[in-house]
């Protein structure tokens, strides 16, 4: 222990900082789009249109069959090209950090989808039964009695699901994007002390992940009860 | 967009020199994402059903053993353990062990990091499982063993674990599953698996198509593979009478 310097660490920190924001974007992102977007693809699934039931189907198969590093790497072949054909994005854009953005926000829909779905299935059915008996929709049946319950049930699920996403945000080092892992290990590239960064950011890390999952541990006990 | 599809690409030899064609660095890639995950599994299934079973033990000091590995384990991102093992580890260790890892082979550094640091990591989730699955059997069944005069080493040998082992079969396919995908990860630190190879593959012949479809195809292939054996595997296990089974 006694070889580490930890005298670049103050250094540091504002470039770690500006990381730490990159990764946060991309999670809450990734959250919001991956909850949103994962619930169509529930309801699409538990749709009684067998097309829709099969494109969504599809759709969370694959993302779910292949590793995140590699869908990775094929937004960041993609995104440029769509960029200028499609989105009309300036060209002043980090590539990389859009590409993240578009892969993350898509790989966690496919996830959430399955965490939502596995939700709905378990609010019993008479209870969508007697929605419908009162007339309502299906649209309405489930906006207003189905997902409200299904939400509060799987909370800590959607919350763990989110720490993991957390974690996997650090995987944008294989396009190169300077999260917060990735800025540490630059530092300790350029200053050689790949050491002691690496083990700040595990600390960093096993800190945040810790602490929110201890609260989603209280949570669902509170729940429980 | 005017893209030139060429597949033909992949039978030509490398323009490095060695024997080989870049069909062939496509399939050392699948060869080294397999052993080292394979390797790694078993690593994760002995130390995760250990860890596993100390969880579920009366002794709160031995549970908690459990309790921090998998706190530990699960916290921390693959991608920064796969660094800790690679850069950190050799460091911290008594310089003599650390100058004897530098000085390995790369390629033997890269695969004794990678399976040490996917089978453990793996290891904490596995773990869990094994946990959830002995919970799960009726409470009943422990005590009723303990009551016969069975030591608890002998009711976990003769009455839970042979019970639980297949309860958890099914929760267990998705981890194998996961330790391919996960593999991926290993990368980072070096070594030249799947995802590695799709990287080199676009660099050497400018062709990124044909080179990430062919790529993603084999991990599609290994997902195939595995799907059927776990298959068959919970076809075989199932318990009647038990959740899942026919």
């Amino acid at each position: 222990m006694e070889r580490l310097d930890w005298s670049g660490l103050p250094h540091a920190l504002p470039t770690l900082w500006s990381g730490m924001l990159i990764t946060l974007q991309i999670t809450v992102l990734a959250i919001v789009f991956g909850v949103v977007f994962g619930t169509l693809l529930a309801a699409l699934r538990l749709s009684a249109v067998k097309p829709l039931v099969y494109f969504a189907r599809m759709f969370v198969t694959i993302f779910r069959s292949f590793p995140l590093v590699l869908v990775l790497l094929w937004f960041f072949l993609l995104i440029p090209q769509l960029l200028q054909a499609v989105l009309r994005i300036p060209p002043t854009t980090d590539i990389r950090l859009v590409s993240a953005m578009v892969a993350f926000a898509l790989f966690e829909a496919a996830y959430y989808a399955e965490i939502i779905r596995a939700g709905i299935q378990a609010v019993p059915r008479t209870q969508s039964g007697a929605a419908l008996a009162l007339g309502m929709t299906y649209l309405q049946a489930m906006r207003l009695v189905i997902l409200p319950q299904a939400f509060r049930a799987m909370l800590p699920l959607l919350l763990t699901q989110a720490i993991v996403l957390f974690q996997d945000t650090s995987l944008v080092y294989v396009i190169g994007l300077a999260d917060f892992f990735r800025s540490s290990t630059n530092i300790g590239d350029r200053d050689g002390t790949a050491v002691e960064m690496v083990l700040f950011s595990g600390l960093v890390y096993f800190v945040i992940c810790g602490a929110t999952s201890g609260m989603v541990k209280l949570l669902q006990k509170k729940g429980a009860r | 967009m005017s893209y030139h599809w060429n597949w033909g690409i992949l039978l030509e030899p490398v323009s490095t020199g060695e024997p080989s064609t870049y069909l062939g660095w496509l399939l050392s890639g699948l060869f080294n994402t397999v052993a080292v995950s394979l390797a790694a599994w078993i690593i994760a299934l002995a130390v995760g059903a250990c860890m596993g079973i100390l969880r579920t033990l009366p002794d709160r000091r031995l549970a908690a053993i459990g309790t921090a590995y998998v706190v530990v384990f699960r916290n921390i991102p693959l991608i920064v353990q796969f660094f800790i093992w690679y850069i950190v580890l050799p460091e911290l260790l008594p310089k003599a062990l650390g100058d004897w890892f530098k000085s390995l082979a790369p390629l033997m550094q890269f695969y004794s990091t990678s399976v040490l640091c996917l089978g453990l990591f793996t290891a904490a989730r596995v773990c869990e499982q094994v946990r959830s699955g002995l919970n799960a059997l009726p409470r009943g069944q422990k005590a009723a063993g303990l009551a016969l005069g069975l030591t608890l080493a002998q009711v976990y040998r003769f009455i839970l674990l042979p019970v639980g082992w297949r309860i958890i079969v099914p929760p267990i396919t998705s981890e194998f599953l996961n330790i391919f995908k996960n593999s991926a990860v290993a990368s980072t630190i070096g070594l030249l698996e799947l995802s590695a190879q799709a990287r080199q593959l676009v660099d050497f012949t400018a062709q990124p198509y044909e080179s990430f479809i062919a790529v993603t195809l084999a991990y599609g292939l290994i997902n195939l593979s595995v799907m059927y054996l776990m298959r068959w595997l919970e076809h075989k296990t199932s318990l009647p009478g038990y959740l899942g089974a026919k």
